[in-house]
Protein backbone atom coordinates (compact mmCIF):
# COMPACT_ATOMS: atom_id res chain seq x y z
CA UNK A 1 0.00 0.00 0.00
CA UNK A 2 1.43 3.33 -0.89
CA UNK A 3 1.93 6.38 1.60
CA UNK A 4 -1.08 8.49 0.13
CA UNK A 5 -3.64 5.47 0.37
CA UNK A 6 -2.36 5.13 4.06
CA UNK A 7 -3.13 8.52 4.54
CA UNK A 8 -6.41 8.16 3.35
CA UNK A 9 -7.14 5.98 5.60
CA UNK A 10 -5.69 7.93 8.69
CA UNK A 11 -7.82 10.57 7.60
CA UNK A 12 -11.29 8.78 7.22
CA UNK A 13 -10.67 7.31 10.45
CA UNK A 14 -9.58 10.74 12.05
CA UNK A 15 -13.02 12.19 10.51
CA UNK A 16 -14.57 9.24 12.30
CA UNK A 17 -12.83 9.97 15.66
CA UNK A 18 -13.88 13.53 15.46
CA UNK A 19 -17.59 12.20 14.82
CA UNK A 20 -17.92 9.74 17.35
CA UNK A 21 -15.81 11.01 20.29
CA UNK A 22 -16.83 15.13 19.77
CA UNK A 23 -20.18 14.43 17.91
CA UNK A 24 -18.68 16.96 14.70
CA UNK A 25 -19.77 15.50 11.41
CA UNK A 26 -16.51 16.43 8.67
CA UNK A 27 -17.80 13.25 6.45
CA UNK A 28 -18.79 15.62 4.04
CA UNK A 29 -16.17 17.98 3.68
CA UNK A 30 -14.10 18.19 -0.13
CA UNK A 31 -11.53 15.81 0.61
CA UNK A 32 -8.59 17.44 -1.28
CA UNK A 33 -8.58 20.16 0.94
CA UNK A 34 -9.42 18.72 4.06
CA UNK A 35 -7.00 15.97 3.70
CA UNK A 36 -4.73 19.21 3.87
CA UNK A 37 -6.06 20.97 6.70
CA UNK A 38 -5.65 17.51 8.92
CA UNK A 39 -2.23 17.09 7.32
CA UNK A 40 -0.90 20.78 8.70
CA UNK A 41 -2.88 20.42 12.19
CA UNK A 42 -0.56 16.91 12.66
CA UNK A 43 2.65 19.14 11.66
CA UNK A 44 1.48 22.38 13.83
CA UNK A 45 0.38 19.85 16.98
CA UNK A 46 4.03 18.41 16.33
CA UNK A 47 2.17 14.85 15.95
CA UNK A 48 4.12 12.50 14.05
CA UNK A 49 1.52 11.09 12.02
CA UNK A 50 -2.10 11.96 11.52
CA UNK A 51 -2.78 8.44 13.71
CA UNK A 52 -1.21 10.67 16.67
CA UNK A 53 -3.22 13.15 16.02
CA UNK A 54 -6.24 11.04 17.01
CA UNK A 55 -4.64 9.73 19.35
CA UNK A 56 -4.70 13.50 20.97
CA UNK A 57 -8.41 13.95 19.55
CA UNK A 58 -9.93 10.77 21.68
CA UNK A 59 -8.08 11.59 24.75
CA UNK A 60 -7.61 15.73 25.19
CA UNK A 61 -11.04 17.16 25.27
CA UNK A 62 -9.35 20.44 25.25
CA UNK A 63 -8.12 20.40 21.93
CA UNK A 64 -11.43 20.14 20.45
CA UNK A 65 -11.11 24.24 19.67
CA UNK A 66 -8.06 23.98 18.22
CA UNK A 67 -9.28 21.40 16.00
CA UNK A 68 -12.09 23.03 14.91
CA UNK A 69 -10.33 26.19 14.11
CA UNK A 70 -7.71 24.58 11.99
CA UNK A 71 -10.50 22.58 10.12
CA UNK A 72 -12.58 25.03 9.06
CA UNK A 73 -10.93 28.22 9.51
CA UNK A 74 -10.09 29.86 5.87
CA UNK A 75 -7.60 33.23 5.43
CA UNK A 76 -10.20 36.20 4.37
CA UNK A 77 -10.10 40.05 3.74
CA UNK A 78 -11.35 42.89 3.93
CA UNK A 79 -13.37 43.57 0.95
CA UNK A 80 -12.29 40.93 -0.18
CA UNK A 81 -13.60 41.37 -3.78
CA UNK A 82 -14.18 44.72 -3.95
CA UNK A 83 -16.27 44.31 -7.09
CA UNK A 84 -18.95 42.33 -4.92
CA UNK A 85 -18.64 44.76 -2.38
CA UNK A 86 -20.10 47.73 -4.85
CA UNK A 87 -22.67 45.60 -6.60
CA UNK A 88 -24.08 45.13 -2.90
CA UNK A 89 -23.79 48.60 -2.18
CA UNK A 90 -25.12 50.40 -5.25
CA UNK A 91 -27.85 48.07 -6.36
CA UNK A 92 -29.13 45.01 -3.60
CA UNK A 93 -28.78 47.20 -0.36
CA UNK A 94 -30.59 50.23 -1.61
CA UNK A 95 -33.73 47.20 -2.74
CA UNK A 96 -33.15 46.16 0.83
CA UNK A 97 -33.83 49.50 2.11
CA UNK A 98 -37.27 49.14 1.84
CA UNK A 99 -37.59 46.98 4.58
CA UNK A 100 -38.06 48.83 7.88
CA UNK A 101 -35.81 45.90 9.92
CA UNK A 102 -33.06 44.42 7.89
CA UNK A 103 -31.76 40.84 8.88
CA UNK A 104 -28.80 39.68 7.38
CA UNK A 105 -27.27 36.14 8.26
CA UNK A 106 -23.05 36.28 7.80
CA UNK A 107 -22.72 32.36 7.29
CA UNK A 108 -19.10 30.79 8.53
CA UNK A 109 -17.56 34.32 9.36
CA UNK A 110 -14.41 33.34 10.32
CA UNK A 111 -12.33 35.90 11.86
CA UNK A 112 -15.01 38.54 10.85
CA UNK A 113 -12.99 40.45 8.30
CA UNK A 114 -16.35 40.59 6.12
CA UNK A 115 -18.35 41.39 9.26
CA UNK A 116 -17.19 44.18 9.77
CA UNK A 117 -16.82 45.47 6.28
CA UNK A 118 -20.50 44.64 6.07
CA UNK A 119 -21.01 47.14 8.85
CA UNK A 120 -18.87 49.67 7.08
CA UNK A 121 -21.45 49.41 3.97
CA UNK A 122 -24.58 49.27 6.18
CA UNK A 123 -23.39 52.39 8.09
CA UNK A 124 -22.41 54.47 4.98
CA UNK A 125 -25.90 53.45 3.47
CA UNK A 126 -27.65 54.83 6.43
CA UNK A 127 -28.84 51.39 6.79
CA UNK A 128 -26.92 50.05 9.84
CA UNK A 129 -29.51 51.14 12.61
CA UNK A 130 -32.05 49.17 11.47
CA UNK A 131 -29.87 46.37 10.34
CA UNK A 132 -28.91 43.40 12.58
CA UNK A 133 -26.09 41.35 11.45
CA UNK A 134 -26.07 37.45 12.52
CA UNK A 135 -22.31 36.07 11.96
CA UNK A 136 -22.06 32.53 12.54
CA UNK A 137 -19.10 30.00 12.34
CA UNK A 138 -18.77 27.06 14.10
CA UNK A 139 -15.51 27.43 15.33
CA UNK A 140 -15.55 29.29 19.17
CA UNK A 141 -11.87 30.54 18.41
CA UNK A 142 -12.88 32.32 15.30
CA UNK A 143 -15.84 33.97 16.76
CA UNK A 144 -13.71 34.83 19.32
CA UNK A 145 -11.07 36.41 17.26
CA UNK A 146 -14.23 38.17 15.27
CA UNK A 147 -15.16 39.85 18.18
CA UNK A 148 -12.21 41.45 19.29
CA UNK A 149 -11.39 42.64 15.12
CA UNK A 150 -7.40 42.95 15.68
CA UNK A 151 -5.83 42.04 12.69
CA UNK A 152 -2.69 42.54 11.17
CA UNK A 153 -1.25 46.03 10.60
CA UNK A 154 0.52 44.82 7.25
CA UNK A 155 -3.19 44.07 5.75
CA UNK A 156 -4.04 47.47 6.35
CA UNK A 157 -2.66 48.55 2.76
CA UNK A 158 -4.67 46.25 0.90
CA UNK A 159 -7.60 46.14 2.75
CA UNK A 160 -7.91 50.21 1.98
CA UNK A 161 -7.23 49.31 -1.27
CA UNK A 162 -10.29 46.78 -1.57
CA UNK A 163 -12.26 49.49 0.28
CA UNK A 164 -11.83 52.56 -1.97
CA UNK A 165 -11.94 49.81 -5.47
CA UNK A 166 -15.76 49.06 -3.32
CA UNK A 167 -17.12 52.33 -3.63
CA UNK A 168 -16.38 53.68 -0.13
CA UNK A 169 -15.49 57.45 -0.19
CA UNK A 170 -13.92 57.69 3.55
CA UNK A 171 -10.77 56.25 4.59
CA UNK A 172 -10.64 52.72 5.73
CA UNK A 173 -8.47 54.09 8.55
CA UNK A 174 -11.43 56.05 10.10
CA UNK A 175 -12.59 52.68 11.15
CA UNK A 176 -9.65 51.64 13.19
CA UNK A 177 -6.90 52.39 15.28
CA UNK A 178 -3.34 50.95 14.66
CA UNK A 179 -0.87 50.05 17.34
CA UNK A 180 2.16 48.46 16.98
CA UNK A 181 1.90 45.70 14.80
CA UNK A 182 -2.23 45.81 15.28
CA UNK A 183 -4.90 47.34 13.44
CA UNK A 184 -8.45 47.14 15.70
CA UNK A 185 -11.43 47.97 14.31
CA UNK A 186 -13.91 50.30 15.84
CA UNK A 187 -15.82 48.41 18.11
CA UNK A 188 -19.22 50.53 17.48
CA UNK A 189 -19.04 48.46 14.11
CA UNK A 190 -20.42 46.03 16.78
CA UNK A 191 -23.23 47.45 17.80
CA UNK A 192 -25.59 45.48 15.71
CA UNK A 193 -23.85 42.21 15.07
CA UNK A 194 -24.77 39.08 17.01
CA UNK A 195 -21.78 36.28 16.93
CA UNK A 196 -22.66 33.08 17.64
CA UNK A 197 -22.14 29.14 16.98
CA UNK A 198 -23.87 27.70 13.89
CA UNK A 199 -22.73 24.61 12.46
CA UNK A 200 -24.07 24.31 8.75
CA UNK A 201 -23.69 20.29 8.70
CA UNK A 202 -26.09 19.61 11.61
CA UNK A 203 -27.71 22.82 12.10
CA UNK A 204 -31.24 24.24 11.18
CA UNK A 205 -32.52 27.48 10.03
CA UNK A 206 -30.87 30.26 12.32
CA UNK A 207 -33.47 33.39 11.60
CA UNK A 208 -35.21 35.13 8.79
CA UNK A 209 -33.18 36.67 6.82
CA UNK A 210 -33.44 39.55 4.17
CA UNK A 211 -29.47 38.95 2.68
CA UNK A 212 -27.06 35.98 3.41
CA UNK A 213 -23.63 36.13 2.73
CA UNK A 214 -21.59 32.54 2.40
CA UNK A 215 -18.67 33.32 0.40
CA UNK A 216 -16.06 30.61 -0.18
CA UNK A 217 -17.90 28.69 2.64
CA UNK A 218 -19.42 26.02 0.38
CA UNK A 219 -16.23 25.29 -1.45
CA UNK A 220 -14.95 23.29 0.96
CA UNK A 221 -18.42 21.24 1.37
CA UNK A 222 -19.12 18.03 -0.87
CA UNK A 223 -21.81 18.37 -3.49
CA UNK A 224 -24.76 17.23 -1.41
CA UNK A 225 -23.69 18.76 1.48
CA UNK A 226 -23.46 22.09 -0.71
CA UNK A 227 -27.19 21.52 -1.79
CA UNK A 228 -28.23 20.58 1.61
CA UNK A 229 -26.87 23.86 2.59
CA UNK A 230 -28.53 26.01 -0.03
CA UNK A 231 -31.50 24.69 1.35
CA UNK A 232 -30.82 26.06 4.58
CA UNK A 233 -30.75 29.71 2.91
CA UNK A 234 -33.74 29.18 0.71
CA UNK A 235 -36.00 28.32 4.03
CA UNK A 236 -33.71 31.06 6.17
CA UNK A 237 -34.59 33.47 3.42
CA UNK A 238 -37.47 36.06 2.79
CA UNK A 239 -38.83 35.75 -0.85
CA UNK A 240 -36.76 37.73 -3.03
CA UNK A 241 -33.58 37.72 -0.65
CA UNK A 242 -30.56 37.63 -1.04
CA UNK A 243 -27.57 35.25 -1.07
CA UNK A 244 -24.14 36.39 -2.20
CA UNK A 245 -21.31 33.08 -2.64
CA UNK A 246 -17.89 33.67 -3.80
CA UNK A 247 -16.69 34.70 -7.44
CA UNK A 248 -15.43 31.19 -8.31
CA UNK A 249 -17.86 29.25 -6.93
CA UNK A 250 -20.22 26.88 -8.83
CA UNK A 251 -24.12 26.15 -8.80
CA UNK A 252 -23.53 23.50 -11.69
CA UNK A 253 -24.09 20.40 -9.51
CA UNK A 254 -26.26 21.84 -6.66
CA UNK A 255 -30.29 20.90 -7.49
CA UNK A 256 -31.45 23.00 -4.82
CA UNK A 257 -29.91 26.39 -6.37
CA UNK A 258 -33.23 26.21 -8.32
CA UNK A 259 -35.00 27.95 -5.89
CA UNK A 260 -32.93 31.18 -6.90
CA UNK A 261 -32.18 33.45 -9.56
CA UNK A 262 -29.17 35.11 -10.63
CA UNK A 263 -29.34 38.78 -9.79
CA UNK A 264 -25.29 39.31 -10.75
CA UNK A 265 -23.83 36.56 -12.19
CA UNK A 266 -20.24 37.97 -12.07
CA UNK A 267 -20.80 38.92 -8.81
CA UNK A 268 -21.99 35.73 -7.93
CA UNK A 269 -25.37 37.26 -6.39
CA UNK A 270 -28.99 35.43 -6.28
CA UNK A 271 -32.64 36.01 -4.95
CA UNK A 272 -34.60 33.62 -3.51
CA UNK A 273 -37.14 33.72 -6.46
CA UNK A 274 -39.29 29.88 -5.55
CA UNK A 275 -39.13 29.92 -1.44
CA UNK A 276 -40.26 26.09 -0.28
CA UNK A 277 -42.79 25.39 2.01
CA UNK A 278 -42.02 26.34 4.99
CA UNK A 279 -41.33 23.88 7.76
CA UNK A 280 -40.96 26.26 10.62
CA UNK A 281 -43.61 29.22 12.02
CA UNK B 1 5.72 2.96 -18.95
CA UNK B 2 2.02 3.83 -19.35
CA UNK B 3 1.25 6.95 -21.15
CA UNK B 4 0.86 10.33 -18.83
CA UNK B 5 -2.33 11.07 -18.48
CA UNK B 6 -1.84 14.65 -16.61
CA UNK B 7 0.77 17.50 -17.12
CA UNK B 8 0.61 20.29 -14.13
CA UNK B 9 3.23 23.28 -14.50
CA UNK B 10 4.00 26.02 -12.34
CA UNK B 11 5.67 29.66 -12.92
CA UNK B 12 6.06 32.53 -11.19
CA UNK B 13 7.95 35.80 -12.07
CA UNK B 14 8.53 35.89 -16.25
CA UNK B 15 6.16 32.99 -16.45
CA UNK B 16 3.45 34.35 -19.06
CA UNK B 17 6.19 34.59 -21.75
CA UNK B 18 7.39 30.80 -20.53
CA UNK B 19 4.02 29.35 -20.53
CA UNK B 20 3.13 30.97 -24.31
CA UNK B 21 5.93 29.42 -25.24
CA UNK B 22 5.29 25.99 -23.65
CA UNK B 23 1.51 25.96 -24.40
CA UNK B 24 1.91 27.43 -27.86
CA UNK B 25 4.44 24.61 -28.71
CA UNK B 26 1.96 22.09 -27.59
CA UNK B 27 1.18 19.52 -29.99
CA UNK B 28 -2.68 19.76 -30.61
CA UNK B 29 -3.02 16.03 -30.68
CA UNK B 30 -2.19 15.77 -26.71
CA UNK B 31 -5.11 13.76 -25.18
CA UNK B 32 -3.57 14.82 -21.75
CA UNK B 33 -4.83 17.03 -19.02
CA UNK B 34 -3.07 20.11 -18.77
CA UNK B 35 -2.70 22.24 -15.82
CA UNK B 36 -1.71 25.34 -15.25
CA UNK B 37 -0.72 27.46 -12.01
CA UNK B 38 0.93 30.87 -12.64
CA UNK B 39 1.47 33.38 -9.76
CA UNK B 40 0.30 36.67 -10.99
CA UNK B 41 -0.45 40.46 -9.70
CA UNK B 42 -3.70 40.57 -11.65
CA UNK B 43 -7.33 40.56 -10.02
CA UNK B 44 -7.86 37.41 -12.43
CA UNK B 45 -6.79 34.60 -15.27
CA UNK B 46 -8.93 36.11 -17.53
CA UNK B 47 -6.10 37.83 -19.60
CA UNK B 48 -3.65 35.14 -18.94
CA UNK B 49 -6.42 32.89 -20.70
CA UNK B 50 -6.73 35.10 -23.28
CA UNK B 51 -2.93 35.50 -24.34
CA UNK B 52 -2.83 31.39 -24.32
CA UNK B 53 -5.55 31.00 -26.41
CA UNK B 54 -3.73 32.91 -29.10
CA UNK B 55 -0.63 30.90 -29.09
CA UNK B 56 -2.47 27.78 -28.14
CA UNK B 57 -3.55 24.92 -30.51
CA UNK B 58 -5.50 23.53 -27.35
CA UNK B 59 -8.30 25.02 -25.82
CA UNK B 60 -7.19 27.00 -22.59
CA UNK B 61 -9.82 27.68 -19.64
CA UNK B 62 -10.35 28.56 -16.40
CA UNK B 63 -10.77 25.48 -13.43
CA UNK B 64 -14.04 25.84 -12.65
CA UNK B 65 -14.68 24.14 -9.01
CA UNK B 66 -16.53 20.91 -8.95
CA UNK B 67 -16.15 20.26 -12.73
CA UNK B 68 -14.18 17.34 -14.07
CA UNK B 69 -11.00 17.70 -15.06
CA UNK B 70 -10.91 17.86 -19.29
CA UNK B 71 -8.43 16.00 -21.36
CA UNK B 72 -6.72 17.51 -24.34
CA UNK B 73 -7.35 20.87 -22.34
CA UNK B 74 -5.22 23.44 -20.57
CA UNK B 75 -7.07 24.24 -17.30
CA UNK B 76 -5.78 27.27 -15.12
CA UNK B 77 -6.05 28.07 -11.58
CA UNK B 78 -8.38 30.99 -10.91
CA UNK B 79 -5.99 34.06 -9.09
CA UNK B 80 -6.42 34.04 -5.54
CA UNK B 81 -7.60 30.59 -4.90
CA UNK B 82 -5.73 27.33 -4.40
CA UNK B 83 -6.68 24.48 -6.97
CA UNK B 84 -7.05 21.16 -5.92
CA UNK B 85 -8.14 18.05 -7.66
CA UNK B 86 -10.11 15.09 -5.87
CA UNK B 87 -9.38 11.79 -6.39
CA UNK B 88 -12.60 11.41 -8.84
CA UNK B 89 -11.15 13.64 -11.01
CA UNK B 90 -13.26 16.84 -10.21
CA UNK B 91 -11.73 20.42 -9.37
CA UNK B 92 -11.89 22.07 -6.05
CA UNK B 93 -10.98 25.66 -4.72
CA UNK B 94 -9.96 26.72 -1.53
CA UNK B 95 -8.70 29.98 0.14
CA UNK B 96 -6.59 28.58 2.76
CA UNK B 97 -3.57 31.03 3.89
CA UNK B 98 -1.29 31.59 1.26
CA UNK B 99 1.23 28.68 0.69
CA UNK B 100 5.25 30.30 0.23
CA UNK B 101 3.52 33.60 -0.19
CA UNK B 102 1.72 32.24 -2.74
CA UNK B 103 -2.08 31.40 -4.01
CA UNK B 104 -2.73 29.88 -6.27
CA UNK B 105 0.11 27.71 -4.94
CA UNK B 106 2.19 25.26 -7.37
CA UNK B 107 3.11 23.23 -4.55
CA UNK B 108 -0.66 22.43 -3.83
CA UNK B 109 -1.46 21.93 -6.79
CA UNK B 110 1.33 19.76 -7.70
CA UNK B 111 0.57 17.49 -4.54
CA UNK B 112 -3.01 16.92 -5.35
CA UNK B 113 -2.54 16.10 -8.71
CA UNK B 114 0.52 13.48 -7.59
CA UNK B 115 -1.95 11.67 -5.35
CA UNK B 116 -4.64 11.63 -8.30
CA UNK B 117 -2.45 10.53 -11.34
CA UNK B 118 0.90 9.18 -9.20
CA UNK B 119 3.09 7.56 -12.12
CA UNK B 120 1.10 9.27 -14.66
CA UNK B 121 1.72 13.10 -13.74
CA UNK B 122 4.66 15.05 -15.46
CA UNK B 123 4.94 18.11 -13.40
CA UNK B 124 6.94 21.04 -14.83
CA UNK B 125 9.03 23.96 -13.12
CA UNK B 126 9.42 26.79 -15.38
CA UNK B 127 10.55 30.63 -14.31
CA UNK B 128 9.65 32.19 -11.31
CA UNK B 129 11.55 34.30 -7.94
CA UNK B 130 10.63 32.20 -5.33
CA UNK B 131 10.69 28.20 -3.89
CA UNK B 132 6.78 27.47 -4.61
CA UNK B 133 6.97 24.18 -6.57
CA UNK B 134 9.82 22.47 -5.76
CA UNK B 135 8.35 20.08 -2.38
CA UNK B 136 4.88 19.88 -4.79
CA UNK B 137 7.69 18.05 -8.00
CA UNK B 138 9.38 16.11 -5.63
CA UNK B 139 6.19 14.93 -4.01
CA UNK B 140 5.53 14.11 -8.06
CA UNK B 141 8.68 12.44 -8.05
CA UNK B 142 8.35 10.23 -4.70
CA UNK B 143 5.14 8.70 -5.99
CA UNK B 144 6.48 7.88 -9.92
CA UNK B 145 5.73 10.94 -11.88
CA UNK B 146 8.23 12.62 -13.95
CA UNK B 147 10.18 15.89 -13.06
CA UNK B 148 10.81 18.28 -15.89
CA UNK B 149 12.60 21.75 -15.21
CA UNK B 150 13.87 24.46 -17.39
CA UNK B 151 17.26 25.48 -17.20
CA UNK B 152 17.75 27.68 -14.35
CA UNK B 153 20.57 29.63 -15.97
CA UNK B 154 18.49 30.34 -19.12
CA UNK B 155 15.33 31.31 -17.30
CA UNK B 156 14.02 34.76 -17.09
CA UNK B 157 14.22 34.60 -13.14
CA UNK B 158 15.97 31.36 -12.25
CA UNK B 159 15.01 30.85 -8.61
CA UNK B 160 12.24 28.97 -9.09
CA UNK B 161 13.28 26.11 -11.19
CA UNK B 162 16.66 25.97 -9.09
CA UNK B 163 14.51 25.40 -5.82
CA UNK B 164 13.20 22.65 -7.96
CA UNK B 165 16.44 21.33 -8.85
CA UNK B 166 17.60 21.17 -5.30
CA UNK B 167 14.72 20.16 -3.52
CA UNK B 168 13.55 17.54 -5.92
CA UNK B 169 15.86 16.69 -8.34
CA UNK B 170 14.61 16.65 -12.34
CA UNK B 171 14.47 14.04 -14.74
CA UNK B 172 14.71 16.45 -17.67
CA UNK B 173 16.68 19.81 -16.68
CA UNK B 174 15.79 21.43 -20.38
CA UNK B 175 16.21 24.63 -22.34
CA UNK B 176 12.19 26.97 -22.35
CA UNK B 177 11.98 25.96 -26.17
CA UNK B 178 12.85 22.27 -25.66
CA UNK B 179 10.12 21.78 -23.35
CA UNK B 180 6.89 21.23 -25.48
CA UNK B 181 8.45 19.35 -27.94
CA UNK B 182 9.53 17.14 -25.08
CA UNK B 183 5.92 17.13 -23.49
CA UNK B 184 4.96 16.36 -27.25
CA UNK B 185 7.27 13.39 -27.66
CA UNK B 186 6.74 11.81 -24.24
CA UNK B 187 2.71 12.01 -24.28
CA UNK B 188 2.43 11.32 -27.71
CA UNK B 189 5.01 7.95 -27.48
Amino acid sequence: MDAPELENIEVDLFVQALQRRHGYDFSQYAPASLKRRVQLLTEQLECKTISGLIERVMHEQQLLPRLLEGLTVPASDMFRDPTMFRALRETALPMLASYPQINIWQAGCAHGQEVYSLAILLEEAGLYERSQIFATDLSERALQQAQEGIYPAREAQQWSRNYQASGGNRSLADYYSARYNLIKLDQRLRRHVTFARHNLVADGVFCEAHLILCRNVLIYFSNPLQSRVLSLFSESLVRGGFLCLGLRESLDYAPSSHDFAVFDEAQRIYRLTNPPERQHP
Amino acid sequence: MSLPAAIAIGCSAGGVDALKTVIGGLDPRLQQTILVCCHSSSDTVDLLCEVLRRVSAIPVIEATERHSVRSGVVQLAPTGYHLLVESDQHFALSIDPRVNYARPSIDVLFSSAAEVWQATLIGVVLTGGNADGAAGLKRIRQLGGVAIVQSPAEAEVGTMPQAALDIAGADYCVSLSDIAPLLNRLCLA
